[in-house]
C-alpha cells in the first residue's frame, strides 16, 4: 500500500492535551482529524472550532464536518473534492480556539424521585454516598456538550463529578423512556427518545431534547453548557403537562421566567 | 380522485427509502437511506424520476399492493426480482428494471428477492410523503420519516404526487449489474491503524459468512474474531459510511445505512463508496470476503460507478405486448460495471 502524499508534520499547537493534528482517510468519503486521545475541555473547544471553521469555509464537496470528544470527522464527496487537497484546505484552517461568543447555557429541571430514578438507589450503594448527596454532586456541577450522537440529539456531557463515576450497567435495559436523566462513567446525557440503554438512570426531565420539526432539532449543540435543578413530581408534573400542550419549553439562560405559565 | 398504493401485505422490512439525510449527522441523526443505493437509483430512472426519489425498499419477503390510483407508472429494481402483476385482463409478470403502467384496481406483489437481497420499487412521480430533514428515508429507531417514521404496515396508504401516469412511458432498464457481491473492496491499512498490520492481513485473507444478526444497521460476519489487543479503546469518533468495526467479543460488524453517528469500538477497514451499495444487498448465510485497494484506486471505481449509472439506459417499449425481456440474459450483458462482483479483483 502505497502512503499517502499528504503533509502529516505537526503544527504548532498548544493547550492541555492537544497534540499534533493527524489526518487518515476513513474511506473514501471520510477525513478523520484527531487533535488528542483523551477527553478534555481544552481538546474539545479546539475540535469544535475547527468543526465550526469548516462548516464556515463551505468548502465545495464538504457534506459535513462531525466533531467528536478528541476527533473531527469530515464527510466529503470524492468526485468533487479529493483526500489531500480536502486535508491541506482543513489544515489551512487551523484548530486553535477563536476568541467566540460565550456558550449557551441551559437549566434542565430534573426529577430524581420514583420510578423516574429507577438507578438512584444502587447508584448511591455503589459509590458510598446517600441519594441526597448523590443528587447534590449531579447539581452542582455545570456540564460541557461534548457531542451528540448515539440516538439523535443525545447529548454526551461531562464532566460528572469523580465520585459519581460507576461503569456502565452490567446487561443493557431494553426500554430506557425518553427524558430519563442518566450517568454513565465521566458522562452524564438525557435520552431524547424512548431507547434501549446502558446508562444508569438517576431522574427523568421534562424538556424535549430533539423534535425534528424544529428549526433547530437538537435542543443541544456541542459546546453547550448544562446544569440540572431537582423538581418534585408535582413539579415535573405541571411542565410535562405544558410541554406537551407547546405552552412550555426550555430556554438557554438567562431563563425567561415569564415564559412559565 | 385521489391516487395512491394501498399495502395488501407489507412483506418483512419494508420501508420508504431515497438517498437518506447526510448533513445531521452532527446532530446524532443516521444518514439512513436505501440500502442499495444504486438500485434504488436505477429504479427512479426506469420511471422516470430523479434518482433520489423516494421509493419503497423491500428485503426477504416483498409486499403486495394495490393501486388506488387511475394509473401509474412502476418498476421495481433488484437482481432476479419481479413484480407479479394481477388485473382484470389476467395475470403477467414483469423483470427487474423494467416500468409498467398498472391501473386502478391491479395488484402486483413483489416476488423473486432471494437472489436480489434488496430491492426497489419506484413509481412515477413519487410519494407524496413529508420529507423530514431534508429526506423521506425511514429510520425506525427514531421515528424519522417514511410513514410514520415506521416499517410499512397492511392497510397503509401511499398516497402518489401524480394522480395519472399520462406522462409515463414503459421502458427496460439496462446495463446496471445489481448482484450480490462475493468481494467487497475495502479501505484497509491506510485508515486501519486501529489493528496490527498481521491483523489487518488476517481480515483481508479470512472468509465471513453474514450471520442472523443483519439488518439495516449492520452485518455480523461469522468467520474470525480479531483481537483487538493495542487497539484504540472507548472514545468515540465520527462513523464513516462502509465501517467495519470490531466489538469487545471480536466479531466484525459492517456498518449499513442505518448506523449511529459515533462510536467507540476500533474499526479495521472501511468498504469503499462504490462497493457500500453491493454491501447493501448482503444477507444472512452470504459468504464474503475483503479486497484492499488503495484510495486512488477507491475514487476511481466510484467514479466508474456513477459513469455506469449515468450511461444506465432505458429503451422504450413503444409497442403494446412487448414480448418479456429474458431477465437472465440481460444480466448477463453486464455492459458496464464498477462494482466488483466476482473474483476477478
Amino acid at each position: 500500500m502505497q502512503p499517502l502524499p499528504v503533509d502529516n508534520s505537526p503544527l504548532p499547537v498548544g493547550g492541555a492535551g492537544l497534540r499534533e493534528l493527524l489526518f487518515r482517510p476513513a474511506g473514501d468519503t471520510a477525513l478523520d482529524i484527531f487533535l488528542g486521545d483523551r477527553m478534555d475541555r481544552a481538546l474539545s473547544d479546539a475540535v469544535l472550532a475547527m468543526a465550526m471553521r469548516i462548516q464556515a469555509a463551505q468548502m465545495p464537496g464538504v457534506v459535513e464536518a462531525v466533531p467528536a470528544f478528541a476527533s473531527l470527522t469530515v464527510h466529503y464527496d470524492p468526485l468533487v473534492v479529493s483526500y489531500e487537497v480536502l486535508a491541506t484546505r482543513v489544515r489551512s484552517l487551523g484548530h486553535m480556539p477563536a476568541a467566540s461568543t460565550p456558550p449557551r447555557r441551559w437549566r434542565v429541571p430534573v426529577c430524581y424521585e420514583g420510578t423516574g430514578a429507577p438507578d438512584l438507589d444502587h447508584v448511591a450503594a455503589s459509590v458510598g454516598l446517600s441519594r441526597a448527596e448523590v443528587i447534590t454532586r449531579h447539581e452542582a456541577q455545570s456540564y460541557h456538550v461534548y457531542m451528540l450522537g448515539f440516538l439523535p440529539g443525545f447529548p454526551y456531557m461531562g464532566d460528572l463529578p469523580t465520585e459519581l463515576r460507576l461503569p456502565r450497567r452490567g446487561s443493557p435495559r431494553v426500554a430506557v423512556p425518553a427524558g430519563s436523566v442518566a450517568i454513565a462513567n465521566a458522562m452524564t446525557a438525557v435520552y431524547p427518545l424512548n431507547s434501549p440503554g446502558g446508562w444508569h438512570i438517576i431522574g427523568v426531565t421534562p424538556v424535549q431534547l430533539f423534535d425534528p420539526s424544529r428549526r433547530s432539532p437538537s435542543l443541544f449543540a456541542p459546546g453547550d453548557v448544562v446544569c440540572f435543578e431537582a423538581v418534585t413530581a408535582f413539579e415535573l408534573g405541571r411542565l410535562e403537562y405544558y410541554a406537551e400542550r407547546g405552552q412550555w419549553s426550555l430556554q438557554p439562560e438567562p431563563m425567561d421566567r415569564s415564559r412559565i405559565p | 380522485m385521489t391516487a395512491a398504493l394501498r399495502i395488501i401485505e407489507p412483506g418483512l422490512m419494508t420501508t420508504v427509502q431515497d438517498l437518506g439525510r447526510p448533513r445531521f449527522q452532527s446532530l446524532g441523526v443516521p444518514v439512513s437511506g436505501a440500502l442499495d443505493t444504486t438500485a434504488l437509483r436505477a429504479a427512479n430512472i426506469v420511471v422516470g424520476n430523479g434518482q433520489g426519489t423516494a421509493a419503497i425498499e423491500m428485503m426477504m419477503l416483498g409486499p403486495s399492493i394495490e393501486v388506488a390510483a387511475d394509473s401509474v407508472l412502476v418498476a421495481l429494481a433488484g437482481a432476479g426480482a419481479a413484480l407479479d402483476v394481477s388485473s382484470s385482463d389476467g395475470r403477467r409478470t414483469i423483470p427487474t428494471l423494467r416500468s409498467v403502467r398498472l391501473t386502478r384496481g391491479d395488484r402486483v406483489r413483489c416476488v423473486g428477492l432471494d437472489q436480489a437481497g434488496v430491492a426497489y420499487l419506484a413509481v412515477g412521480g413519487g410519494f407524496d410523503l413529508a420529507p423530514v430533514l431534508g429526506s423521506r428515508s425511514t429510520y425506525v429507531r427514531a421515528g424519522l420519516g417514511g410513514v410514520d417514521g415506521r416499517a410499512i404496515r397492511v392497510g397503509d396508504v401511499l398516497p402518489l404526487n401524480e394522480l395519472d401516469a399520462a406522462k409515463g412511458v414503459e421502458g427496460t432498464g439496462r446495463g446496471l449489474d445489481l448482484a450480490r457481491p462475493s468481494v467487497l473492496r475495502v479501505l484497509a491499512g491506510e485508515d486501519g491503524i486501529d489493528f496490527s498490520a498481521e491483523a489487518v492481513a488476517t481480515f483481508l485473507g479470512g472468509r465471513f459468512v453474514v450471520s442472523a444478526s443483519a439488518d439495516r444497521m449492520g452485518l455480523r460476519l461469522d468467520g474470525l474474531r480479531f483481537d483487538r489487543a493495542g487497539a484504540g479503546e472507548g472514545l468515540s469518533e465520527a462513523i464513516a459510511p462502509g465501517a467495519i468495526q470490531v466489538p469487545p467479543d471480536g466479531q466484525p460488524i459492517l456498518l449499513r445505512a442505518d448506523r449511529q453517528t459515533v462510536g467507540g469500538y476500533p474499526r479495521i477497514a472501511h468498504v469503499i463508496s462504490a462497493d457500500i451499495p453491493a454491501a447493501g444487498r448482503l444477507r444472512p448465510g452470504d459468504a464474503i470476503r475483503f479486497a484492499a485497494v488503495g484510495l486512488a484506486e477507491a475514487v476511481a471505481a466510484r467514479a466508474s460507478l456513477e459513469q455506469a449509472i449515468a450511461q444506465f439506459g432505458v429503451r422504450i417499449d413503444n409497442r403494446k405486448g412487448t414480448p418479456e425481456i429474458d431477465d437472465a440474459a440481460l444480466m448477463a450483458e453486464n455492459l458496464v460495471s464498477g462494482v466488483s462482483m466476482g473474483d476477478e479483483s
